[in-house]
């Protein structure tokens, strides 16, 4: 490298050893940018910000998760309950999946407006698609990690895919099992796998930014750089625009972690995987929606290719089909600023984008399925038809002489953040009750910004769930002495605890013994085991309720609106099985349990009347305190990171308007 | 700004102390959340809750005879439950406390003088010292021998030969019957 020297003895050292310091100064000092990047430009960086973020949380996650079949899930709740910040962690990473997807998806679609895929940058690009199929991949092996029912079934249906290849297919899927279904083998390979890759993607998107740097960046004008007078150097103006720039990203991707951590997940993943039952609807992680819907598009057999063939193919081909962009598009104009009719196919594109992203969240209809046949063969015109079409007949607009000449504007960055959380989020609730759920008197009391649990009302909760609900159901990611969290004293716990017997041994004779449970034991279900209580209920086995009000859409709600969902007089038309009763929120309406919740059913120690609705309000807290007890911790450190990060933020526009105000 | 003996060159001279006074400020607000925000990544490896809250360990006593001892899982690790015969006891007593490495007497090791309760973890690098079952070898005072580099403890559990730096640990427990112990 030429020329470098330092006023520091060390740093001259190491560099005539090993040149570090002229390729930092080479690559992240002077490397020379277009001095017209808009906003759009950001999102590389923030993408590779993110993945940093991820690789991180995930290896302390890793510390504590357990891939085994059986204890999975349970590990899981233990990080979000028990190990120190395990929920901040854990939703950082989840969140942190989302967005990372978020960022890839507007990063590509820069890529496609401004034609960055063009001569010299195909190899850049191909590097990109490539980073793109490996966290498809990992994003589908972490989803498999926590063991849930769209874990399970997510992993069941994906594999499968494979099936669908003549011949090799079910061998494939065997192989990719380590067995004849998705099981403990499965997950442990996945849990391996999952782990790699992120380092795959890191190599990549080191290959990504070295041939970025010797082909140097497109730009909103699509015109290479003619001289010194077009480029920047990119420290400072781009490390402090990309600073800034993460600053703005931290702040709606905190407030997704700290106040809607769950937004981008389904709830269905909060029940432990079941074998035996599949869910209603199940649907993937919001990023595959588009794919998925290409997949399902295929109804019928194609002569003598099976439709199930069809689909799959069509779903590898659709991301394939992206290698093939440098030539199927050969204008010679790259950025869709100077191509008016691309321009308008573009968006075009990117609408059919989010249908097929609708249609994927949505249950088939045939009205759907229609829908996504169409958009299916549009995306696929796009490419085939569309561009090659395009590239010969389209009049270009005059491009200008110089990057200098002109200035681009930049259009809103947050617009396209908020489109893509909003517009792919599917809520896979296939509840075939339709009736409206029924909302407590003044509301819950941890909604909001602020909102913590009502200490009384939690207190109360507990008395319900103690004296009714723990008759039949236990909680058992809660342990005693977590009840201190709702207002117990240690003497009560102990107390409480101490009226349970829980199975403990072997002694020193070798055998099982009972003894009174301590406050560290959980708060198991009186029954011995799900056939037990299966015997007694009928077949049905009252669910743990845990996490009841985090697996059930719109929890709080539903379980309020099931808990009084008893009518005096059912309804004569619906036809309720022997040894079920009617209830107007449970799906299919024929629910196990019956009514438990009735006026004065407890007598409240601290002299609050005791109606229906109040003790269904008050379990309701219980139940979501259970669920999520990290709620309060979670939303007042989320209030102080947003402040920090507000500060952090505007003295980073600060500055960069300092450092670029020059420019232009 | 309202220094006016330099209005010669304003701009430049302004927009460069402006210029680093937001670069400091940012750098240093940067960097201080950058070091809080590492926080909760190291605190997640120290002991979760469910951790801590398993610390104690119910011993029941009235199987082991003069002479014997059993060993008791606590907190993941061993702990050796010595009953203690009258002439151990005595030599534990009668030791000049001068010519111990960690001096301490039998009586503030023990709360009942038959019973002997340590943590079985040499105090030198970690290994379990054997001692526990009648073959094993106590080493010259009749206590514990750590097989790993020749710790010698006595019938206090105190160090008396070997690289040991430290008596073994005594746990915090209770009687809480007169043949039950709590550990923890
Ligand atoms: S560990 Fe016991 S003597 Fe070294």
């Amino acid at each position: 490298m030429s020329g470098f020297k330092s006023n520091n003895a060390v740093v001259n050292w190491v560099e005539d050893r090993l040149p570090v310091f002229s390729m930092l100064r080479h690559s992240a000092v002077e490397y020379p940018t277009p001095k017209n990047l808009n906003y759009w430009w950001n999102f590389g960086s923030l993408a590779a910000f993110t993945l940093v973020i991820l690789i991180a949380t995930g290896l302390f996650l890793a510390m504590n998760y357990t891939p085994n079949s059986a204890l999975a899930f349970d590990s899981v709740e233990r990080i979000m309950r028990d190990v120190n910040y395990g929920w901040l962690l854990r939703y950082l990473h989840s969140n942190g999946a989302s967005m990372f997807f978020i960022l890839v998806y507007i990063h590509i679609f820069r890529g496609l407006y401004y034609g960055s895929y063009k001569a010299p940058r195909e190899l850049l690009w191909f590097i990109g698609i490539a980073i793109y199929l490996t966290m498809m991949a990992t994003g589908f092996l972490g989803y498999v990690l926590p063991w849930g029912q769209m874990s399970f079934w997510g992993a069941t249906v994906i594999t499968n895919l494979f099936s669908a290849f003549p011949l090799i297919g079910d061998s494939i899927v065997t192989l990719l099992w380590g067995g004849f279904s998705v099981d403990n083998p499965t997950l442990n390979r996945f849990f391996a796998l999952h782990f790699l890759l992120p380092f795959v993607i890191l190599g990549l998107v080191a290959l990504h930014v070295w041939a970025l740097h010797s082909v140097k960046s497109n730009n909103p004008l699509g015109i290479e750089m003619n001289g010194p007078q077009d480029a920047i150097p990119f420290h400072p103006y781009y490390t402090v625009k990309d600073l800034f720039g993460i600053g703005v990203f931290l702040m709606i991707y905190m407030a997704f972690v700290f106040w809607a951590p769950n937004f981008f997940g389904e709830p269905d993943n909060y029940i432990p995987a079941n074998p035996m039952l599949t869910p209603p609807h199940i649907v993937p992680e919001w990023y595959y929606l588009p794919f998925y819907a290409i997949l399902r598009a295929f109804t019928v057999d194609l002569w003598f290719i099976p439709a199930k063939l069809l689909g799959v193919v069509a779903m590898f081909g659709a991301i394939l089909i992206l290698f093939a962009l440098p030539w199927l598009d050969s204008s010679k104009v790259r950025s869709a600023t100077f191509r008016p009719l691309y321009r308008q196919f573009f968006w075009l594109f990117v609408i059919n984008a989010f249908v097929l992203g609708y249609c994927g969240a949505k249950p088939t209809t045939d009205f759907l399925v229609t829908v996504s046949q169409i958009a299916t063969a549009y995306y696929f015109a796009h490419f085939l038809i569309v561009l090659p079409w395009l590239s010969r007949k389209e009049k270009t607009l005059p491009l200008p002489a110089s990057i200098s000449a002109p200035v681009v504007k930049a259009i809103a960055v947050g617009a396209m953040l908020l489109i893509g959380a909003t517009g792919f989020s599917g809520t896979a609730q296939a509840n075939t009750a339709t009736h409206e759920l029924l909302k407590p008197e003044g509301g819950f009391s941890w909604g909001g910004v602020f909102g913590r649990y009502d200490r009384a009302a939690l207190k109360r909760g507990w008395q319900v769930y103690h004296e009714v609900c723990s008759n039949c159901h236990g909680v058992k990611l809660v342990a005693f002495r977590n009840l201190a969290a709702v207002g117990l004293t240690p003497e009560e716990i102990k107390a409480i605890a101490a009226e349970k017997e829980v199975l403990d041994g072997p002694n020193d004779e070798g055998a099982m013994f009972q003894r009174p449970a301590r406050p560290a034991d959980r708060i198991l279900s009186p029954y011995a085991n799900d056939k037990a209580a299966a015997a007694i209920h009928g077949g049905a086995v009252p669910p743990d309720l845990s996490l009841i009000v985090k697996a059930r859409a719109n929890g709080p709600n539903y379980v309020y609106s099931l808990l009084l969902g008893y009518p005096d007089a059912p309804p004569a038309d619906v036809a309720i099985p022997e040894g079920k009763m009617y209830n107007t929120y449970f799906p299919g309406y024929a629910i196990g349990m019956p009514r438990q919740v009735f006026d004065d059913v407890v007598t409240y120690a601290d002299g609050t009347k005791a109606t229906q609705e109040q003790i269904a309000k008050d379990v309701v807290t219980f139940l979501n305190w259970a669920a999520e007890p990290e709620l309060e911790a979670r939303k007042s450190l989320g209030v102080k990171v947003m402040v920090f990060l507000a500060l952090l933020t505007a003295l980073l526009f600060a500055l960069k308007r300092q450092i670029w105000k020059d420019v232009h | 700004m309202a220094d006016t003996a330099k209005n010669a060159q304003p701009s430049a001279a302004d927009g460069q102390t402006r210029r680093d006074f937001l670069l400091q400020a940012a750098s240093t607000v940067g960097v201080v959340g950058t070091g809080i925000a590492l926080w909760p990544f190291v605190h997640s490896m120290n002991p979760a809750a469910d951790t801590l809250a398993l610390s104690t360990t119910d011993v029941d006593l009235s199987a082991i005879k003069p002479g014997q001892a059993i060993t008791v899982v606590w907190r993941g690790a061993p702990v050796f439950v010595r009953s203690r015969t009258a002439e151990e006891i005595a030599s534990a007593q009668a030791v000049n406390l001068s010519e111990l490495r960690d001096p301490q007497s039998d009586a503030i090791r023990v709360k009942n003088p038959q019973w002997l309760i340590v943590v079985g973890i040499c105090t030198h690098l970690g290994c379990v010292p054997l001692g526990q079952k009648p073959t094993d070898p106590r080493g010259e005072w009749g206590g514990w021998f750590c097989p790993c580099h020749g710790s010698q403890y006595d019938t206090s559990g105190r160090i008396r030969k070997g690289p040991a730096p430290k008596n073994l640990a005594v746990p915090a427990y209770q009687f809480t019957s007169d043949t039950t112990v709590r550990i923890g």
